[in-house]
């Protein structure tokens, strides 16, 4: 376990609280978010905080960030009740905060970046060579290796990141909260991040980490605090813990974190991909090159990767969004390598997409409308060109049953209202009821907590077993390793290896991805 | 987080009819205070009969009518070119090019009806299938050479407004002395739209079933919205152009046809006001403002088939307003300069309405506030 490399040379006076956070009650027109909530930081912990989507995580940071004022409660720094009514006040109090999604500027210098709303000038000139020298010194310090001269959009996602952090630190703050750090870090990354967090803790700051990874909170938290529907749930000690014990407080029953299934047993070919090249449209090379593969009835073959090694752009082409330069695809026999997206929707394949907001929903419309998105002109749903309003009603709301999407107003609700788990759930809805042949899910668990993900995985399970055949994209790799039958391994648009989930290890994987082990596959 | 604010959702027409009264509203009384200050011993006095309007003759019921008969008339074309750019802007289509469609409606529907003499049932549709091409056309440059339809349509305009000029400019159709067209009535009587309900109306031989014909196509555009496929197909494109796309719909087939309605509906717009012969088309240096105004009453109507009957109604009731003024003390064309206004402020009905709608608005605001003041710029607005 990881436990064993642990720093477990820490100790913390009883009640050194850096933060409290007590009695937080925050309500929402018709739902309240924090409903007594109470979390203590203490100077130096690393402390987690645990929830399912909506459980009231984000809220309870907003108002520690001052973007919220609660209803009841107070925050007092230090032991002295203090107010913080905009984010100014926060970071006076010295909190800083790692966003999710990085907050950073592409086109300018991770120097820039770092200093920017707080430059260092003399008579509205800039003075970077402080700077320079603060940031080098800070780097060192929690050894956060950055090159200060490099532009964000050429260094990885995990040297952005350690900007983000260099940017809380070079502002002196003490409180730092990560916001789901790791959703977008390969493991190795995630492994220097663990290591940085623990760093920082050593040093005297103070650690919030918001996750919903249970592994990572047992690694490196001290402490964890556990939501559930906006309710405060508890504090344990994770020494004395475990993940099973965790996972149940945060969904509220016991979750199986292992897949139940049973040996794939894969039929007729239904997808076939030869050759296939897609034309990159920043640069001049193939973002995809000569990828082939199949995929046949009853097995999960996926593709694992980090982001941004051509999964997005072959998925585009398979699926129809953009098109293929060079290669074949066939389905089921038939070719199918330039047929049209409505095409591809009606004769069996199902696509639930990367991105569900950009592709897979339209915001703005209802649940029930979004439920038909490529069926409304079926005659199941239209009659001489009227929607049929009843039918779609009644289809939407078996399926919402079925699958257990919670909304606000039921089939009428704009899904733009929805939680991101419930939007997901929809999705996943509309494309199993469809009839398929083919599942093309990419990332469906993205973002979701672990009660929606077991659900999900166990879904595409059945649908396995029901002789479905099933392509997997996912990054994340408990997720790859859990669910697939087959590996496909996809590093700067290329398959660059094939494995075995039940006899491959984490890092075999990993050095598939990272590009420093390659196999000469057979072209197919 | 889930913020649920279904108080709020429940009543967004109740919102969009608040704002756009607002906006009206602030209209007037801005209007009211640049009358004080042209002159401020009668402004009270103007700022009656302006709203007053055509009801000063409430005593004679038959006058009444009549006028009331010409309001709805000079309503049609702005009504419908509203609707025109209602239709592409559910799409997701801004169509600035509506006052070129409707010129183009003018072009053919008068040249029709002065050159050649046909019946007035041919040359609406003539126009309105012009109007169609005109549409297409720009629907034809976005979908084929993204070219953006704001700027395709703005050239359309300019090339419809000077063939409209140089074809009409000949002996068949124009008065070249007054350089205006002639009067359809006294060239073609087969060329003027039939009468609808004129005794209601005071005997006024300007109300045509231009007027009912404006409310089908209203029911129609709310219809197809609201019940079809098509107009699912449009929302959903309008909505999110890469959801469409994901779900198999068509968006070049559909672009083009969005835009060749929304012309056609501008086309029919210009055919029902000139064939009524309640108007000459001159010479003009300018595209006509119809389908420019049509863009404020449609916001004015909340972007609803039906509000923008009433938005449409209300913008000509005002601009007839000015015909009532006291020359003496005043200009009557204060009248536009108060729609003006009024329609300066349509560009805010957005603004108000999302003011009402987003309980959240605060919170967006620290948002952005929390990302200057930790000195960031958003990479990614979530």
């Amino acid at each position: 376990m990881p436990m064993a490399n642990k720093d477990l040379g820490r100790c913390f006076r009883m009640d050194d609280y850096v933060i409290e956070m007590l009695h937080i009650t925050k309500e929402f027109p018709g739902i309240i978010a924090n409903d007594d909530i109470t979390l203590q930081l203490k100077r130096g912990e690393i402390h987690a905080l645990l929830g399912e989507n909506g459980a009231g995580k984000s809220t309870l940071m907003s108002v520690l960030f001052g973007l919220y004022t609660p209803e009841k409660g107070i925050i007092k720094k230090d032991g002295k009740e203090v107010h913080i009514k905009n984010p100014n006040d926060a970071t006076e109090l010295g909190i800083g905060m790692v966003h999710q999604h990085f907050m950073l500027v592409d086109i300018f210098s991770v120097l820039d970046n770092i200093i920017l709303g707080a430059e260092p000038s003399k008579f509205g000139f800039l003075t970077k060579a402080d700077a320079i020298k603060k940031v080098l010194d800070l780097s060192n310090k929690y050894n956060l290796k950055v090159d200060p001269d490099a532009l964000i959009e050429d260094i990885t996602v995990g040297m952005q990141q350690r900007v983000e952090i260099l940017k809380m630190l070079y502002r002196d703050n003490n409180i730092l909260i990560f916001d789901e750090p790791t959703a977008v870090l390969t493991p190795q990354e995630i492994d220097e991040l663990m290591k940085i967090m623990k760093n920082l803790a050593a040093e005297g700051k103070s650690i919030l980490f918001i996750t919903h990874k249970l592994n990572e909170i047992m690694e490196v938290a001290d402490r964890c605090t556990i939501l559930r529907r906006g309710k405060y749930i508890g504090t344990v000690d994770v020494a004395t813990s475990s993940k099973e014990e965790l996972s149940s407080m945060m969904v509220g029953r016991d979750v199986k974190f292992a897949v139940d299934k049973a040996p794939a047993k894969p039929g007729k070919e239904v997808l076939k991909v030869e050759n296939v090249c897609v034309k990159s449209k920043i640069h001049q090379n193939d973002s995809v090159h000569n990828v082939s593969f199949n995929v046949r009835e009853g097995e999960i073959v996926c593709i694992a990767g980090i982001d941004g090694n051509g999964q997005t752009e072959f998925i585009g082409a398979l699926t129809g969004l953009d098109d293929i330069s060079s290669g074949k695809v066939s389905f089921c026999g038939e070719d199918i390598t330039h047929k049209s997206i409505r095409y591809k929707n009606t004769h069996g394949m199902s696509h639930v997409p990367e991105d569900r907001h950009k592709h897979g929903l339209v915001l703005d419309y209802s649940l029930e409308e979004n439920m038909i998105l490529q069926r409304y002109f079926e005659p199941e749903f239209s009659n001489h060109g009227f929607i049929k309003k009843k039918t779609m009603r009644e289809y939407s709301d078996r399926l919402t049953k079925a699958f257990d999407v919670r909304s606000g107003e039921g089939a009428t609700t704009i899904v733009r209202s929805m939680s991101g788990g419930n939007q997901q759930k929809a999705i996943i809805a509309r494309e199993m009821d469809r009839e398929h042949k083919l599942l093309v899910a990419v990332q469906p668990t993205r973002g979701l907590d672990v009660g929606a993900i077991e659900y999900i995985h166990e879904e595409i399970v059945k649908q396995r077993d029901a002789g479905c055949a099933i392509l997997l994209v996912s990054l994340e790799l408990d997720e790859v390793m859990n669910l697939s039958d087959r590996i496909l391994v996809m590093y700067e648009g290329e398959i660059v290896g094939e494995v075995d989930p039940k006899t491959t290890t984490l890092q075999e994987l990993g050095l598939y991805m990272s590009g420093a082990k390659r196999d000469n596959r057979k072209e197919a | 987080m889930d913020k649920k604010n279904t108080a709020f959702l429940k009543r967004p027409g109740v919102q969009t009819i608040l704002a756009s009264v607002l906006c009206a509203v602030l209209g007037i009384i801005m209007g009211y205070i640049i009358l004080l200050f042209m002159n401020p011993e009668h402004a009270t006095e103007g700022m009656v009969a302006i709203l007053k309007n055509f009801f000063k003759f409430s005593g004679k019921p038959q006058q009444l009518m009549y006028y009331l008969g010409s309001t709805l008339v000079k309503s049609v074309p702005v009504i419908l070119c509203a609707e025109a750019i209602l239709f592409a802007y559910k799409a997701g289509l801004f169509n600035i090019g509506a006052a070129g469609q409707y010129t183009i409606g003018i072009l053919v529907s008068l040249y029709t009806s002065l050159a050649l003499g046909w019946n007035w049932f041919f040359c609406v549709l003539a126009a309105v299938l012009a109007g169609a091409l005109w549409g297409a056309l720009c629907g034809f440059f976005k979908a084929f050479c993204n070219v953006n339809e704001v700027i395709a349509g703005i050239m359309l305009n300019w090339i419809g407004l000077y063939l409209c000029n140089i074809i009409l400019s000949n002996e068949t159709c124009m008065n070249t002395t007054k350089s205006e067209t002639y009067d359809i009535a006294a060239k073609n009587p087969s060329g003027v739209l039939p009468g609808f309900l004129q005794g209601v109306f005071g005997n006024n031989q300007y109300m045509s079933i231009a007027v009912p014909i404006t409310i089908l196509v209203a029911i129609i555009i709310l219809v197809v919205l609201n019940m079809t496929t098509f107009g699912y197909e449009l929302k959903a494109t309008g909505h999110n152009k890469e959801a469409a796309k994901y779900a198999g719909m068509n968006a070049k087939r559909n672009i083009i046809l969005t835009l060749a309605i929304s012309g056609a509906i501008s086309g029919l717009a210009a055919s029902l006001y000139y064939l009524t012969s309640i108007e000459h088309f001159k010479i003009a240096s300018s595209v006509p403002g119809m389908g420019f105004s049509g863009i404020a009453v449609a916001f004015l109507g909340g972007l609803h088939p039906i509000g923008t009957i009433v938005a449409g109604l209300f913008v000509e009731y005002i601009t007839l307003g000015g015909q009532y003024l006291n020359t003496n003390y005043f200009n009557p064309q204060v009248a536009d300069l108060m729609i003006a206004i009024i329609i300066y402020l349509c560009g805010f009905v957005l603004f108000f309405k999302s003011i009402l709608n987003k309980p959240r608005k605060k919170s967006l605001d620290a948002n952005k506030n929390n990302k200057v003041a930790s000195g960031v710029t958003a990479k990614k607005e979530v």
